[in-house]
């Protein structure tokens, strides 16, 4: 049975691993953080699973249909009897699912990095900040509330930053982390804006109340539907600038730019934070608003499926031409996550309709599976040849034989090809941009291609190619694979990645919680898992063996593959416009004003004072008999003054 | 004309005020700046006794004021004396043109 004190101790025990070990792990015990950390996402993780297994299977179906259940919830902040700040937690389907998710792939990292960060310096403020996250991650898809959201949403975000900028003393992981603060923050400005329009006509921030009133026939969606501004209805532009938020966070087009130089943090932060879970928030988001989305503003939901199909399109091209393998891994995931957009963006709510939807939730899971064994993987060969370069790799099948066996699996899953998890979600996702569609299950369909191609370049960079030997002089390259602690979790990722397929999502997470009945068409899938092993034999094809094919290849699509290499200058772009425009046309004549209009007008005032006191500063000369006279001289200008008065 | 009236104390007591203002404003003495403020007090006590006299016949008050002038100018005059006598040894002189320390 779901007990309360139970559910609160998921994201409880993280934070409380965090100020545990912020105050005195730190100090007393440093070595020992990792142990506590790792213990409390397995408490956290087996109450996770409880959690599910009684919400799926005991109390969350009620006549069929799964409930939103809110196990516990509290005012925070009330500023008024009818505006209120609440703090809960709600359960359905997806948040169950997050949670479990979250726990898991954490609990994978967690006890991965016992093995992965030992002998760091800040080992212990690391196992800190994990805790940080999952607490927070935890919190922001257990919100019942739509500030609440935020709260947590600004929270991952810091966690975020602080992991990316774990290495501080290399500029590039600073620049990095207040990259991605600064980019996701700018995102999240929409969000609050977003937030604050949907309150405001909703008149609730209750998420159950606020989908209720926007999705039911009432007066607030009456109002908000018809109040006008710019062209479009107040609901699109607060559906639009809520999905704004979320694209910033979920690294879609154009602000993706931070994703993959959030690489610079450890490998296995990557994995849990900028693979798994964080970057997923923004789909989630829309998912737990997805009602309101589907059934009253259908418009706003063709931008998410726009930004998420170009997003996942651009990404699969430029991860063909980088050489950074985490850098590939991050355009993989921008390019699944746009995946997962698109998925939403071309489902509808309730029943057949809503098979986008749920085909997007069972690509986030999936994906979170091996997305996560790839970054696990990549930081095992990271750890093993010292470099992220992939000219600094390969034929390393022999010598890491547990990393190169579940990488191959994590390749097949996110190429889509059966039995693997990814090509159960994939097919239904086509399945659903095929139904509804055709042009975005064209983009899709190539998008899975090219996918295929470019996540076998890297398996075939890394673990075949050309024979390894150690690059750098003082390599031992007589260590080992890696430790025990860092090969179980990928061992038990892989199983996940073989089996996550099996689970009959259908069944469990669907847009209106109503069981989703979907149909295998062996037929449909031929054209998709054709189109993947084509990629995976051109891979094998280019770089089994050092050979002049990829180089000829490059040449002749020259202007495409400079630019695709150079990330189609996006980033420069986002410089040209900061440094020479805004900087220029804003900032210059803002720092102007700044420093001679109120500046000025300060050092006005200052220099006034200044002046008359040195003018009258005279009077105080320190002589007892001229502070007398002055006395004096006003006891008679007073006296004066009454006689005039008083008579 | 004989009569000493109400006037003359005024005067007297006029008279006594503004040669003690005088004698604070322009004497460097520390000493005989005291005996001026001392001088300046009594003119008020010969006011309140003369009003007192003169207009309120039948009532104590004023004189009730010119005793506590008196023990409050005593108290003034040992607090001064002490102010005067720590000057001196902090600065070796009581003229105050001399301490002027205190100042912007």
């Amino acid at each position: 049975m779901l007990s309360t004190s139970l559910i609160v101790l998921i994201p409880l025990l993280p934070v409380l691993t965090f100020v545990l070990i912020a105050l005195v792990g730190k100090k007393y015990f440093p070595s020992f953080c990792g142990v506590l950390g790792t213990l409390s996402l397995l408490a956290a993780f087996i109450l996770a699973a409880t959690v599910a297994y009684d919400y799926f299977f005991v109390v969350g179906k009620v006549g069929g249909v799964y409930q939103q259940i809110i196990p516990f919830k509290m005012t925070w902040l009330q500023f008024s009897p009818n505006v209120a700040i609440d703090m809960g937690i709600l359960l359905d389907p997806i948040s169950v699912m997050m949670i479990l998710i979250v726990t898991f792939v954490s609990l994978m990292v967690h006890f991965y990095s016992l093995g992965y960060m030992k002998g760091e310096d800040r080992y212990a403020t690391y196992y800190g900040f994990l805790g940080l996250f999952t607490f927070s991650m935890l919190g922001l898809v257990l919100s019942s509330n739509i500030f609440q959201i935020y709260i947590f949403w600004e929270l991952v975000g810091l966690s975020s930053y602080l992991l990316i900028g774990f290495y501080f003393d290399k500029p590039s992981a600073v620049a990095a982390a207040k990259k991605a603060f600064i980019v996701t923050r700018f995102a999240d400005l929409g969000f609050l804006v977003g937030i604050l329009i949907l309150s405001f006509y909703a008149g609730t921030l209750d998420f159950q109340t606020l989908i209720l009133r926007l999705t039911t026939p009432t007066d607030q969606l009456h109002n908000i539907a018809t109040a006008s501004f710019l062209g479009c209805s107040a609901l699109t532009w607060g559906l639009v600038l809520v999905f704004i938020g979320g694209a910033g966070k979920s690294a879609m087009f154009p602000l993706h730019i931070w994703l993959p130089d959030a690489m610079e943090g450890p490998t296995p932060v990557s994995a849990l934070i900028h693979a798994a879970t964080m970057v997923v928030a923004g789909v989630f988001l829309v998912a737990r608003l997805f009602p309101v989305y589907a059934i009253s503003c259908p418009p706003a939901l063709d931008v998410v499926m726009w930004v998420g199909a170009a997003s996942s399109f651009i990404a699969a091209v430029i991860a063909c031409t980088q050489t950074d393998i985490k850098r590939v891994l991050a355009y993989s995931t921008m390019s699944q996550i746009g995946y997962m957009m698109f998925s939403l963006g071309v489902s509808r709510y309730g029943g057949e309709n809503g098979l986008g939807y749920m085909a997007s939730m069972f690509h986030l899971f999936t994906h979170a599976m091996f997305k996560a064994l790839l970054f696990l993987c990549a930081g095992a060969v990271i750890h093993y040849t010292h470099s992220n370069e992939m000219k600094d790799m390969g034929g390393l099948r022999k010598l890491m034989p547990v990393t190169h066996l579940t990488f191959l699996i994590a390749c097949l899953a996110i190429a889509g090809i059966p039995p693997f998890a990814g090509f159960f979600s994939k097919e239904e996702i086509l399945q659903a941009a095929f139904n509804s569609n055709k042009a975005i299950f064209g983009i899709a369909i190539i998008t899975a291609a090219i996918t295929a191609f470019y996540m076998f370049r890297l398996y075939f960079n890394i673990f075949w190619n050309k024979p390894y030997h150690a690059h750098t002089g003082n390599h031992d390259s007589h260590h080992g694979e890696a430790p025990g602690t860092m090969l179980i979790p990928l061992i038990l990722l892989g199983i996940m990645s073989v089996c996550a397929g099996f689970i009959p999502f259908g069944k469990l997470v669907t847009s209106d919680g109503h069981a989703l009945l979907t149909e295998f068409h062996p037929t449909f899938s031929i054209a998709p898992v054709l189109l993947a092993s084509l990629g995976i034999f051109i891979a094998w094809s280019f770089y089994k063996k050092q050979s002049p094919a990829p180089r000829r290849m490059a040449d002749g699509l020259k202007g495409l593959y400079t630019a695709a290499y150079h990330k189609f200058y996006i980033d420069e772009i986002y410089l040209f416009i900061t440094k020479k425009v805004i900087f220029n046309l804003v900032g210059r004549p803002a720092a102007w004003f700044d420093r001679n209009i109120v500046d000025g007008f300060m050092n006005l005032l200052a220099t006034i004072t200044e002046k008359i006191s040195f003018l009258i500063k005279r009077m105080q000369s320190g002589k007892v008999q001229s502070y007398a006279a002055y006395f004096f001289v006003g006891v008679i200008g007073f006296v004066l003054l009454f006689i005039y008065w008083w008579t | 004309m004989n009569d000493i009236g109400l006037f003359h104390f005024l005067f007297v007591s006029c008279a006594l005020f503004f040669i003690g203002v005088y004698g604070f404003l322009t004497r460097r003495n520390l000493i005989t700046m005291l005996m001026s403020v001392e001088l300046i007090l009594n003119s008020v006590n010969i006011n309140f006794i003369a009003f007192n006299k003169f207009l309120y016949a039948d009532k104590l008050d004023g004189l009730f004021f010119t005793i506590f002038i008196i023990t409050i100018a005593a108290a003034e005059a040992a607090v001064a004396i002490a102010i005067i006598i720590n000057l001196y040894r902090n600065h070796k002189t009581i003229d105050v043109e001399e301490v002027d320390a205190m100042k912007y």
